[in-house]
C-alpha cells in the first residue's frame, strides 16, 4: 500500500489546503471538538470528517494522527478532491466513519468490502510498536484518555477535558514541528502494529480503567483491539473515535464519490476497479457534462441480475431495490426513497453483529456499502442522501446499552417514523395547504408527474371544487400519461399537452402546481427536466407558480445552474422514438463522433420564476427556505 | 353595561343612508338585518374592520364626523380605562369578550389588535377557571369569539394569535401552582399589551431616520402609525412636505391632511387618480399596512398596489409602517386570493343596478414592490417577514 501512496503524498499539498482552509468548523479539528462539547453524533455529521488531516491544527495534530492506523498523507487521494463539503453529497455521509478494522490493504480491488479480518496485520506487520519515543507515548496516552473520558461522559464538558487537552497540546505541539514523514509512518506502522498484536492477543483487559490507562501504552492497545460493544462501551467508543477517521480515509478511497468528477480519468478508473455494477462509460459526451456518470444503458442490469445469487456483501433487499431503480421501475423521489427506507429495515431485520464488533459501527459500515451501491445502480437523489443522513444520526446516536435486537427495533421503528411522518403525513399537509389554493372556476397546469401534485389535484376533486388541469408532458419519459390516466380515471377535467405548446396553453392557466426532487437553500428548485421552462413560462404570463415539495427534501447546499450537480439518462431515449421507423434517423448514428447527445434528467428553476413552495411547515417564500432547513436540520438531527 | 362602539354609529348612519339614498340600496347591503344593539358578525358583505376605520378617520360628512366625535368624546380614554376595569370586578358571570373588546376599541388611538390583546388579557383577569387547562380553554373561546366576530379584520385574527402564542408558551408555568401561573399569565399579557401598544411609538423612532430634510412624502390611507412617524419627524425638526392622497371612499386622507396641518407640516392634497402625475416630485412613499403577509408583502387599503406599482417603475422606496401584531400567517397568490373585505361606496349620484360596482376596500402589494418594512421588531426587509412568522408561529 505504502507503493501506491507514496507518489500522492507528493502530489498537491497545496492546492489541497487552499480548497480545504476555507470552512474552519469542517477541519479535522472538528470531531475533536465535538467530542469533548457535544453528544457523540457529530462524529457522523457530514463535515467532521470529510477532511484530510492536513490541514489539523498544529496542537491537535498529533492526537488525531496518533490514533489513525495510518499516516496523514494518506487519505490525499485524488479522490477526495472534490469533498469540498458541500452537504449531504459530502462523501462522509455515504462512506464515513466506523469500521476499525478494515483491510488497509486495498489496492486488492475487489475487495473492499469484506470485512477485514483483524490478524492480518498481526502478520503482515512487524510488532515495534515501542521504539517511539517517549514523549510521543506520553502525549498519545493522554489524547487517548481524553477520549475515554469524553465517551463516558458524553455531554458534560468537564474542567478535567480542558486541562487534560491543555496538556496535550503543549506536549504535540513541538513534537509536530519535529517530526518528519518518515518518522511519522514508522510512528503510525508502529502503533498499527501493536494495535494487531493486541488484537490477536485477545486478552480481557478491556475492563482497564482509563486511570489504568494512564500508566503504559500497552494496555491501551490491548484495551482497545478487545474492546467490544457491550463489554466496555466507552472504550468501544473510543476505539470508533480513533479509528474512524482512519477508516473513513479507506472508505473514501472505496465508495464511488456521490458527486465525483467523471471527467477525471484516473479517478474514473480507480471507482470502476472497485464497484460492483460492471458498467461501461458511454463514448460520446456533452463536453459541459463529463464529469457526471454516463454509462452505456442496458448493459448493468443482465450482468447484476445474473449476479444475484452470488454471495455479495449487499442484502438482497436492497439489492432488488437497486436493480430497480437500475431498470427505472421505482422513479420519483418519493417513491425510490421509501423504497431504499425500506430495504434498509429488511436488511436491519436480518442484521446480526459479527463477533468482536459493536453494531453501531458494523451497521453503518453496512449502510455505507448498500449506499454506494444504490450510487452505482443510480445517482442519489437530494431526498435519499437526507434520509440516508437520518437514518446514520439514529444509529450512531442509539444508546451503546441497548442489546442488539433492541437496537434493531429501534432502528425499525425510527425508519417507520420518518416514513410516516417525514412523506406521508408531510403530503397530507401539503395536500390540506394548496386545497385552499384552489378556487372554483381554476386551471391548473401541471408538469410531469409529481406524487404530491397528484394528490393534491385529487384531493380538490374530491371536496367538489370545480378546476380544470392542464397536464404538461415532455419526451422520453411521457411521465404525465400516467398522470393522466389516474386525473381522468377520477373524473376530472383535463387537458393533455406536451411542453411545445406551454406558450399557448398558458394563457388560460390560473396556477401552476409543480413537484420538485429538491428544494434548495437559495430558492432554487431542483426539479425534473422542463421545470424550469415552464416555470419561465407562467412567470412571464404572470401565473402564480406553486412548488409543492416535503421539508426533508430541502437542502442547504446552493446551486446556480442544472450543470454541475445533475444526472445524465440514456442518450439513446432521445435518439430514437419506439415504434416510429420513419423518423428514427438517428439509428447508429449514436456511437459517431461528431453526434454528441444530451440526456439530463433534472435542471434548476431560480427562485424568482417561484411564487410560492408549500411544505409540511406551511407555505412559504422561496426566501424562507434556509429558515426551514435550519429549524428542520435541528429537530430531525437533534431529537 | 357596555358602551356602544363606534362602528355601531356608523351603522346607524348607513341606515338613515338606505331610507334616503338610491345608491346605498343598489350596493345590496342588507341593512335591514342589521339590529342597532351590535356591528353585525352575521353579515359578511360589510367589513367591520373598515366600518371602524372610517369611523375613526374616514371623512364623510362633516355631521356625522361631529357625532362621531361625540361619541367618542363622552368617555375620554382615561374614563375609559377605569370603566372596563371596574366593570371586570362587578360583572361576573355576564363577562363577555366582546364587550370588553368594544370597549377599548372605541379609542380611535388604540389599534383593534391592540384592543383585542387588552380584552383577552381581562379575560384572564376575570377568569374564574381553577385549573390552568380550564383558564387556556376559556382564552381559546373568548380568541375565537373575537376573531369570529371579524372575521375580515387580518390585524385582529392576527393579534389574537399572537397573544395566545405569546402568553401561553412558557414553560415556567409546569412548576407553579394556579395562582401564580394565573398571575404570571397575567403579567405576560399586560406585557404584550404594553408591547403592542408602544409599537407604534418604536416604529415612529425608527422610521423617521429615513425622512431627511426637503424630502417630499407621499402617504396613502390613514395609518396612526405613519402619522405618529411622520409626527416623530416633525418634532425632531425635520423639514419635509407630504402628498395626502384622498382616499376615497372615507375619504380618510383628508384627515390625514388635517392631522398634519396642525402639526405645521406642509401638506398637499392629491385625489387618488393624481399618484402618478406627483410622481416625479416625491422622494419616498410612507404606507401603513392592515396585514402583513407571509410573502412579506402587505394588505392595505385599496389604492396601495397601484402607487406601489408606479412608484417601482419611477424607482422611489416604498417604506410601509406595520406592527408587528399585523402579521399573519396569509399568503394570497394574487389580488383575489384573499378573505374579501367589502365596504359600501357612495358615489353622490344614484347608480342604476345594472351597473356592477367594485367594493372591496382593500388590496395585495406583492413584496418586490415595498422597499421595506418598519416594524417593532426593527427596520425588515419583505423576505424577513416570512422568516419572523416562521419563528412565530412554529
Amino acid at each position: 500500500m505504502d507503493s501506491r501512496r507514496v507518489p500522492r503524498t507528493v502530489s498537491d499539498p497545496k492546492v489541497r489546503q487552499v480548497g480545504f482552509f476555507a470552512p474552519p468548523d469542517r477541519s479535522q479539528s472538528g470531531p475533536n471538538i465535538q467530542f469533548s462539547s457535544s453528544p457523540p453524533v457529530s462524529d457522523l455529521s457530514p463535515s467532521g470528517n470529510s477532511l484530510s488531516p492536513v490541514m489539523i491544527p498544529p496542537p491537535r495534530h498529533l492526537s488525531a494522527d496518533l490514533s489513525l492506523p495510518r499516516p496523514p498523507q494518506a487519505p490525499l487521494s485524488p479522490l477526495r478532491r472534490d469533498s469540498i463539503p458541500v452537504g449531504s453529497y459530502n462523501p462522509s455521509e455515504f462512506s464515513s466513519p466506523t469500521t476499525t478494522d478494515f483491510p488497509a490493504d486495498d489496492s486488492s480491488s475487489p475487495g473492499w468490502h469484506r470485512r477485514g479480518s483483524s490478524g492480518k496485520f498481526a502478520t503482515s506487520l512487524p510488532s515495534a510498536g515501542f521504539e517511539m519515543p517517549a514523549a510521543k507515548q506520553n502525549s498519545f496516552t493522554v489524547s487517548r484518555l481524553t477520549t475515554v473520558s469524553k465517551a463516558n461522559v458524553p455531554l458534560g464538558v468537564t474542567d478535567k477535558d480542558g486541562e487534560v487537552q491543555k496538556e496535550r497540546t503543549a506536549s504535540s505541539k513541538p513534537l509536530k514541528e519535529k517530526t518528519t514523514k518518515a518518522e511519522r509512518r514508522a510512528l503510525q506502522e508502529a502503533q498499527r502494529a501493536a494495535k494487531a498484536a493486541a488484537k490477536a492477543d485477545g486478552t480481557k483487559t478491556a475492563t482497564a480503567a482509563s486511570g489504568e490507562l494512564k500508566s503504559s501504552l500497552n494496555p491501551v492497545k490491548i484495551a482497545k483491539g478487545t474492546s467490544q460493544k457491550k463489554e466496555s462501551p466507552p472504550i468501544a467508543a473510543t476505539e470508533k473515535k480513533g479509528s474512524d477517521r482512519a477508516t473513513d480515509k479507506d472508505r473514501k478511497k472505496d465508495v464511488p464519490h456521490p458527486r465525483m468528477q467523471f471527467d477525471d480519468k484516473s479517478r474514473v478508473e480507480k471507482a470502476k476497479k472497485r464497484s460492483v455494477v460492471k458498467q461501461t462509460e458511454a463514448k460520446n459526451r456533452v463536453e459541459l457534462f463529463r464529469h457526471l456518470p454516463q454509462y452505456e444503458h442496458g448493459t448493468r442490469l443482465p450482468e447484476l441480475e445474473s449476479r444475484f445469487f452470488q454471495l455479495d456483501p449487499v442484502h438482497p433487499a436492497v439489492f432488488k431495490v437497486g436493480l430497480r431503480y437500475l431498470a427505472g421501475d421505482i422513479s420519483g423521489g418519493n417513491a425510490r426513497c421509501i423504497a431504499m427506507l425500506q430495504a434498509f429495515q429488511e436488511s436491519i431485520k436480518d442484521y446480526s453483529t459479527p463477533p468482536e464488533k459493536a453494531l453501531i459501527r458494523d451497521l453503518t459500515a453496512k449502510v455505507n456499502c448498500y449506499v454506494s451501491f444504490l450510487i452505482e445502480c443510480r445517482p442519489l437523489s437530494i431526498s435519499m442522501g437526507n434520509a440516508i443522513r437520518f437514518l446514520k444520526t439514529r444509529i450512531a446516536k442509539l444508546p451503546l446499552t441497548l442489546s442488539e435486537s433492541e437496537a434493531k427495533a429501534t432502528l425499525l421503528t425510527d425508519i417507520d417514523r420518518f416514513i410516516s411522518e417525514k412523506i406521508i403525513l408531510a403530503d397530507k399537509v401539503i395536500v390540506k395547504h394548496a386545497v385552499t389554493k384552489i378556487r372554483d372556476g381554476d386551471v391548473l397546469l401541471t408538469y410531469g408527474s409529481s406524487s404530491a401534485v397528484e394528490m393534491i389535484l385529487l384531493h380538490a376533486h374530491e371536496l367538489g371544487k370545480d378546476f380544470r388541469v392542464v397536464v404538461v408532458d415532455a419526451r422520453p419519459k411521457l411521465e404525465g400519461r400516467l398522470l393522466l390516466r389516474r386525473l381522468v380515471g377520477k373524473g376530472v377535467k383535463c387537458t393533455y399537452t406536451h411542453i411545445n405548446a406551454i406558450s399557448y396553453i398558458m394563457h388560460e392557466v390560473t396556477r401552476v402546481l409543480l413537484g420538485a426532487s429538491s428544494v434548495l437553500s437559495n430558492g432554487t428548485v431542483y426539479s425534473r427536466v422542463g421545470t424550469a421552462s415552464v416555470a419561465m413560462v407562467a412567470n412571464s404570463f404572470r401565473v402564480p407558480v406553486l412548488i409543492c415539495c416535503e421539508a426533508y427534501k430541502f437542502h442547504e447546499r446552493v446551486q446556480l445552474d442544472s450543470i454541475c450537480s445533475n444526472e445524465l439518462g440514456d442518450p439513446e431515449a432521445i435518439a430514437k422514438v419506439p415504434g416510429r421507423m420513419e423518423i428514427n434517423h438517428l439509428d447508429g448514428w449514436s456511437n459517431s463522433d461528431n453526434l454528441q447527445l444530451l440526456n439530463l434528467i433534472y435542471d434548476a428553476t431560480p427562485s424568482d420564476y417561484v411564487s410560492m413552495i408549500i411544505t409540511d411547515y406551511g407555505m412559504i417564500p422561496p426566501t424562507s427556505v434556509p429558515v426551514i432547513v435550519r429549524e428542520y436540520r435541528r429537530e430531525y438531527l437533534w431529537t | 353595561m357596555w358602551h356602544r362602539s363606534a362602528s355601531f354609529i356608523l351603522d346607524k348612519r348607513e341606515n338613515d343612508d338606505v331610507l334616503s339614498s338610491e345608491s346605498r340600496r343598489m350596493s345590496s347591503l342588507s341593512m335591514a338585518a342589521e339590529t342597532p344593539q351590535q356591528p353585525n358578525p352575521n353579515n359578511p358583505n360589510i367589513s367591520a374592520y373598515y366600518q371602524t376605520r372610517s369611523a375613526h378617520h374616514g371623512v364623510v360628512t362633516s355631521d356625522w364626523l361631529a357625532q362621531a366625535q361625540a361619541a367618542v368624546g363622552h368617555s375620554p380614554d382615561g374614563a375609559v380605562t377605569e370603566n372596563s376595569l371596574s366593570k371586570t370586578v362587578d360583572s361576573g358571570k355576564t363577562f363577555s369578550v366582546i364587550d370588553e373588546f368594544n370597549n377599548w376599541r372605541k379609542q380611535p388611538d388604540l389599534a383593534e389588535a391592540v384592543a383585542a390583546i387588552r380584552a383577552l388579557a381581562s379575560v384572564i383577569r376575570s377568569s374564574e377557571a381553577t385549573t390552568m387547562m380550564e383558564l387556556e380553554i376559556e382564552l381559546k373561546k373568548a380568541s375565537d369569539s373575537l376573531k369570529s366576530w371579524d372575521t375580515t379584520s387580518i390585524s385582529l385574527t392576527a393579534g389574537c394569535d399572537l397573544f395566545m402564542r405569546y402568553v401561553t408558551r412558557t414553560s415556567a408555568l409546569e412548576y407553579e401552582d394556579f395562582n401564580s401561573a394565573k398571575s404570571r399569565l397575567l403579567e405576560r399579557a399586560e406585557k404584550f399589551g404594553e408591547i403592542s401598544y408602544k409599537a407604534r411609538k418604536i416604529i415612529a423612532m425608527l422610521g423617521q431616520d429615513f425622512i431627511f430634510d426637503g424630502c417630499t412624502i407621499l402617504v396613502h390611507g390613514f395609518s396612526r402609525v405613519v402619522l405618529e412617524l411622520l409626527k416623530t419627524a416633525a418634532q425632531n425638526r425635520k423639514v419635509f412636505r407630504v402628498l395626502c392622497t384622498e382616499g376615497r371612499p372615507d375619504r380618510s386622507g383628508l384627515r390625514f391632511s388635517n392631522e398634519l396641518a396642525k402639526l405645521d407640516v406642509p401638506v398637499k392634497l392629491l385625489i387618488d387618480s393624481a399618484v402618478a402625475y406627483s410622481m416625479d416630485e416625491v422622494d419616498m412613499i410612507f404606507v401603513g399596512a392592515d396585514g402583513v403577509v407571509e410573502s412579506g408583502g402587505i394588505i392595505n387599503m385599496m389604492g396601495t398596489y397601484q402607487i406601489a406599482l408606479v412608484a417601482k417603475s419611477m424607482n422611489k422606496p416604498v417604506y410601509v409602517a406595520a406592527e408587528s401584531y399585523k402579521f399573519a400567517r396569509l399568503y394570497p397568490l394574487d389580488q383575489k386570493d384573499m378573505v374579501p373585505a367589502l365596504r359600501p361606496i357612495d358615489f353622490g349620484v344614484p347608480i342604476p343596478s345594472k351597473v356592477e360596482v367594485e367594493t372591496s376596500a382593500r388590496d395585495y402589494t406583492p413584496p418586490q414592490y415595498l422597499t421595506l418594512l418598519f416594524t417593532d421588531l426593527g427596520v425588515l426587509t419583505p423576505s424577513v417577514v416570512s422568516d419572523e412568522l416562521i419563528q412565530l408561529y412554529l
